[in-house]
């Protein structure tokens, strides 16, 4: 040890040489997201006649720890459109902060014009796209939900690689397994989908969210859903499922053999 | 200069330079107001020749009163400007201005002068347009930069306050000139507790989280930026050519008392711009008006137009209300014109 205070602690110079200070910065790549830390699961959605149904639970998960269960993943935008989030939670709250600041920029030119639904899509799969590019993404899937810009239903998907596609149902993460099957029985093309009720819609959306609160097990049984149509958004931010069947339960008994 | 400021009578000359001409008188208006006090205080028996020896003439010099003359001549254009009002109401607050009409080929309510900021405040200004829309160009940034920061909207006093400071930047340096506006900042600051953007969930819902039982925030705020960077916030506030009568008339109203409903607040405004227009008669002119409410309100806590229908309702009263007076032939327009300089 010697007088230097900024010597101690460090390898003597004299029996090591000098300390190497390279050694303290890091001169590798940018360490940017690698994984998603805490993750909302599936989103659905379906079109019908007048509009599309969007929901997502309200669960955000660390891991495998529930840890927040009062999450809304579904945003709206501008009256027209609702935005549902899938994936990183914090990315989430990134693009809600960007989606604000765009609503309100647009605010500002007075051309009375607001963005809808389409637009708003190609925005954010354009964000998607640039932050994978930059080997920097979020990581999200999305769905849009809305109406276009002759005011007709509208529904399509980006993600953290900028991949871009529409149907007249859609489902991301464990929701494009288990709900897309049961959406696409009611609503199996465009045709089918400009038929639908809101009320059949509706039917359809809720029993896909019952099903993969049974069998998803980063899912809740609080949901947010919201109708989208011309007359505005109607967003419930506290559902709860309903009609669950678990009595069947009581007849089961051990794994082969097991008799009571 | 070391001439120039020995000798109040001589400039510094440049050789070879054309001799300036000796119009000291003409450098400046002769109506700008001296202290009283002051003028006991000079030796120099000549008080405007000892005023023309070049304070006036570059932004951010101090006068010998210790004044800054570029900022004076600024507060002269904003005079020239339209009027422009803002009116703090119980539920919201009103923005109007008197848009004077140049040529009858400007489209009719295409011009907008009163900007939104952020979501939630109005801005108008009297004076010098472009600089209206730099002021306002600034606040949106401004507003942008709170919001990156703190995650919630800037409040009015907020605003009014980095506007304010930023205007007084303007009279620190001799390479840049003064605003030349008075601006109007009106807002609502939502009394809701509200997300921080981008919030999810909602926290925990026992314990006391830092609250204060039954302490209620927001409100309406109106606040009034000169050139010199002053800002007071204001019941009512007034600037431009008809700032005297409309000062007089938001006088009228006990807008302290906060009992003023918005929607009376729209057609008080809508009389006033045109009580002050009575003095400018002979110019054709356009009203626009904008307000904000409270959560509860017609505008839901946001910056928007007054709707068309409510502002012809509001005009025609006005209408109706000078045309009463005009009957009445009771007029005394020409009051001394008071407290018109900046105050201290």
């Amino acid at each position: 040890m010697n007088h230097l205070p900024q010597a101690w602690g460090r390898p003597r110079d004299d029996i090591y040489g000098a300390y190497d200070n390279s050694y303290l910065q890091s001169h590798g790549p940018n360490q940017h997201t690698q994984q998603p830390i805490v993750t909302g699961t599936s989103v659905v959605a379906l079109k019908f006649k007048d509009g599309v149904i969007i929901a997502a639970d309200n669960l955000a998960s660390y891991g495998s720890l529930a840890r927040f269960t009062d999450v809304k993943r579904l945003r709206t935008f501008a009256d027209t459109s609702v935005v549902g989030f899938g994936g990183d939670v914090s990315d989430m709250q990134y693009l809600d902060r960007l989606l604000n600041s765009l609503d309100t920029e647009e605010a500002y030119s007075s051309s009375g014009h607001t963005l809808n639904a389409h637009n708003l899509h190609t925005y954010l799969s354009k964000v998607f796209y640039k932050r994978r590019s930059d080997f920097n993404p979020l990581w999200n899937q999305i769905l849009v939900a809305g109406l276009d810009g002759e005011s007709k239903p509208f529904l399509a998907s980006a993600d953290l690689l900028g991949t871009t596609f529409s149907s007249p149902s859609l489902a991301t993460g464990f929701g494009a397994h288990l709900a897309q099957p049961l959406l696409r029985k009611v609503a199996p093309d465009e045709e089918a989908a400009a038929k639908l009720s809101k009320e059949q819609a509706l039917e359809a959306v809720k029993e896909s969210m019952k099903v993969l609160f049974y069998r998803d097990a980063r899912s809740l049984d609080n949901y947010s859903i919201a109708v989208v149509t011309k007359d505005g958004i109607d967003l419930k931010e506290n559902e709860k499922l309903e009609k669950q069947s678990w009595a069947f339960a009581d007849q089961i008994r051990g794994y082969g053999t097991q008799i009571n | 200069m070391c001439l120039s400021a020995l000798n109040p009578n001589t400039r510094a000359i440049v050789p070879g330079a054309p001799k300036v001409q000796q119009t000291t008188e003409l450098q400046r208006p002769l109506q700008i107001p001296i202290h009283p006090q002051l003028l006991t205080l000079r030796t120099s028996q000549s008080t405007l020749e000892h005023h023309g020896t070049g304070y006036d003439l570059t932004n951010s010099v101090f006068s010998p009163d210790g004044r800054n003359f570029q900022v004076e001549y600024a507060v002269k254009a904003v005079e020239n400007g339209g009027t422009s009002i803002g009116i703090r109401c119980k539920d919201g607050v009103v923005l109007a201005v008197e848009k004077i009409i140049t040529s009858k080929l400007l489209k009719a309510g295409a011009n907008k002068r009163i900007a939104t900021i952020d979501r939630h405040v109005g801005a108008v200004s009297s004076g010098l347009v472009p600089d209206g829309r730099h002021f306002v160009s600034r606040a949106r940034d401004e507003a942008a930069s709170w919001r990156s920061t703190y995650k919630t909207p800037i409040t009015t006093k907020d605003l009014a306050s980095r506007m304010g400071g930023y205007l007084q930047a303007y009279t620190l340096y001799s390479s840049v000139r003064p605003f030349g506006i008075t601006a109007i900042v009106a807002g609502w600051d939502s009394e809701l507790e509200l997300p921080v953007d981008g919030q999810v969930g909602s926290g925990p819902s026992i314990g006391s989280g830092g609250k204060v039982e039954g302490k209620t925030f927001g409100g309406p705020g109106l606040y009034m930026i000169e050139p010199s960077g002053l800002y007071w916030g204001y019941y009512g506030a007034a600037t431009g050519k008809g700032r005297q009568t409309a000062k007089a008339e938001l006088e009228k109203l006990d807008l302290a008392a906060l009992k003023l409903s918005l929607q009376d607040g729209v057609k008080e405004a809508a009389k006033i711009i045109y009580v002050a227009h009575a003095d400018n008669k002979d110019k054709e002119f356009e009203l626009e008006m904008t307000w904000i409410s409270n959560i509860d309100g017609p505008t839901k806590g946001r910056h928007q137009e007054v709707p068309k229908d409510i502002l012809e309702e509001a005009e025609n009263l006005a209408k109706k209300y000078l045309e009463g007076e005009d009957d009445e032939e009771t007029k005394d327009d020409d009051k001394p014109a008071e407290g018109d300089k900046m105050e201290e």
